[in-house]
């Protein structure tokens, strides 16, 4: 039996993935939820969230608050993108088979991947973690970065911010009766249109946002997009497509899922998460949180 | 026009398949077997995405179950390939069986991701139960099947092995293709045209709509086996990534290339992205570029795929012309 501080050093590790993954799958899951579109293309988003807050970092120099200026810049540019792919491509396939959308969205994370190669290359990129978050401190005897806790606590904060605009706000209101029933919402006088163009603009942002937090962490490489885009879809429906606490949720479980599958079967990590996620969907289809559909 | 539809062109096609040997090129013999197999794996796929209106997005499974099946028992227990052909079969219908059970419970998009899933799973066994996969490198030197008889016909006597290698897989797609044929042609096939069209109707006048969705899924699988089992020896050796989802998304775009409401569509489709394929890589190394840039193309000018455009090409014509 391991010691507790590595016990609790593997649980914070597995929270500050966990956190990660929320923030990435929680775009996947609005976009599905109102646009009713499952984007394979969020995981390029990320890793171009990811390039960009590079490429941003290298122009702005190193001076502290650069990485930060860096971050929100490169959110900006992919929700600017994500907007741009919302209103001259997805839209004109939305009377469409849901199929036709899939494979929309999975061209554009082969074309996006390669154009991120033509871009910066295959090697491997980095950015160092912003000065005023470069140390580590100790809790129960496991070392733990600031950056780590940083994550940790921004997790539940967007999170948080997130549900009072849903539940608290006009917008909110209006995406949550998009997710509904849009004719109805359409008849009601609302844009729907351009109600569609802002979610897939948050959620973007939401992915790029992601991208750009994980750099000092994580190396940028070709292929992270496609890494991620497995892992939040996993949350995304173990929790419950379109359910916001369910990703929260998924994302908890499957942080800890991987952390601790890791350590009991090396061999069989990839195996476990996808063991979870086939027993979720046969038992509650719709995900812990999610709700059933009519059928 | 006629006289055009009178010819039985399938039989053309597989005519002229067979003839291809004697191009001499070791080149065209290889790509046609790719094309071959390709195009079963494509039309097995549309049996259930054409047909039965089943997205799945785990196809590559039951063709890496079958690739396995074949290969291992070839290599490691020297069983024949008359034996070990079929068994790629009836294992991925097995393995369609049980996954199948669950997924068919789903719909839509739950569905497709729980294909995806158990395609994963099966990937992951694959990569990781070295004892018996090879794991990660796979395993390599999967040996011809034994076709000496071949060498003492009259034409074909002249040829290497890898041609007579090919000869056989013609044949066999050929069967294969027939049999998905008649299977889509059956009272069978119609019931899974109304389930595709209107399950809840389908329900109302008394079909199982699960159990029927169930054996579409169960047949595609053996079907995709039994190409699985001709590409594991094709590529000499077989690999994880055979299983792996970026080959389910190929066949899904192969079958989409080429049109999914027609029978010989996702054939066609499968063909024509393989020499693509060849082509481009053999100019740059972005291929997943102008694959994606294909697929957008696709489906905003051409959602019919290939044949479906040409279908509608030749309808016009011959409307223009009345």
């Amino acid at each position: 039996m391991p010691d507790a501080s590595f016990l609790f050093a593997q649980v914070l590790s597995g929270l500050t993935a966990a956190m990660f993954l929320f923030l990435i799958a929680a775009g996947l899951s609005l976009i599905f939820g109102v646009l009713g579109v499952l984007n394979f293309a969020h995981g390029s988003f990320y890793m171009l969230g990811a390039y960009l807050a590079f490429q941003f970092v290298q122009w702005f120099g190193h001076d502290p608050a650069s990485f930060w200026w860096a971050v929100v810049a490169a959110a900006a540019g992919i929700a600017v993108l994500g907007g741009f792919v919302e209103r001259f491509l997805l839209r004109h396939l939305y009377g469409k088979d849901a199929l036709y959308q899939l494979l929309f969205t999975y061209a554009l994370v082969l074309v996006l991947s390669d154009a991120a190669k033509l871009l910066w290359g295959t090697q491997q990129l980095s950015v160092s973690r912003p000065a005023a978050l470069a140390g580590s401190f100790s809790l129960f005897g496991a070392v733990f970065p600031y950056y780590s806790l940083f994550i940790v606590l921004l997790g539940p904060a967007i999170a948080l911010a997130f549900w009072l605009v849903l539940t608290r706000t006009q917008a909110g209101r209006l995406i949550r009766a998009g997710a509904l029933d849009r004719e109805m919402l359409g008849a009601l006088g609302v844009n729907v249109s351009g109600l569609y163009t802002g979610v897939f603009v948050l959620g973007s942002f939401l992915a790029g946002l992601s991208g750009a937090l994980t750099t000092p962490v994580r190396a940028i490489v070709p292929g992270m997009d496609v890494e991620i885009i497995v892992e939040a879809f996993i949350v995304v429906v173990i929790g419950g497509l379109g359910s916001f606490w369910g990703t929260f949720l998924g994302a908890l479980i499957y942080g800890q899922v991987l952390s601790f599958g890791i350590l009991m079967f090396p061999r069989f990590s990839i195996f476990s998460v996808f063991a979870l996620m086939a027993v979720v969907l046969i038992l509650r289809p719709w995900g812990l949180l999610g709700r059933p559909t009519a059928t | 026009m006629s006289v055009l539809r009178r010819i039985p062109w399938a039989l053309v096609v597989v005519a002229a398949a067979l003839l291809v040997p004697l191009a001499g090129s070791r080149f065209y013999t290889f790509v046609a077997t790719e094309g071959a197999i390709l195009a079963l794996f494509a039309v097995s796929l549309n049996l259930l995405l054409g047909y039965t209106g089943l997205v799945s997005f785990g196809h590559a499974a039951y063709f890496g179950i079958g690739a396995y099946t074949t290969g291992l028992l070839m290599k490691q227990a020297g069983v024949p390939f008359v034996l070990a052909f079929p068994a790629a079969g009836v294992l991925a219908a097995v393995g369609a069986l049980v996954f199948g059970f669950f997924c068919v419970r789903l719909t839509t998009i739950y569905f497709a991701m729980l294909t995806l899933a158990f395609a994963q799973i099966v990937w992951a066994i694959c990569f990781k139960w070295n004892a018996v996969t090879g794991g990660e490198q796979g395993t390599p030197d999967i040996p011809y099947p034994d076709l000496g008889w071949m060498a003492r016909l009259p034409i074909a006597g002249d040829l290497g092995t890898s041609d007579h290698f090919y000869l056989l897989t013609v044949v066999l797609v050929a069967g294969c293709l027939w049999v998905l044929r008649r299977i889509v042609g059956s009272p069978f096939g119609r019931i899974l045209t109304t389930i595709r069209e209107n399950p809840e109707r389908a329900e109302f006048i008394g079909v199982n709509v699960r159990r029927w969705q169930l054996l579409a899924f169960v047949i595609a699988g053996a079907f995709a086996g039994l190409a699985g089992g001709l590409f594991g020896i094709f590529s000499s050796g077989v690999f994880p990534d055979f299983a792996y989802w970026p080959k389910s998304s190929e066949v899904l775009i192969m079958t989409i290339l080429g049109g999914i409401g027609y029978f010989y569509g996702p054939a066609v489709g499968a063909v024509v992205l393989l020499v693509l394929n060849q082509q481009v890589t053999s100019h740059t190394e972005y291929w997943p570029l102008i694959l994606g840039t294909i697929l957008i193309v696709l489906l905003f000018a051409f959602p019919g795929g290939i044949v479906g455009a040409l279908d509608a090409a030749v309808r016009r014509a011959r409307f223009r012309r009345a």
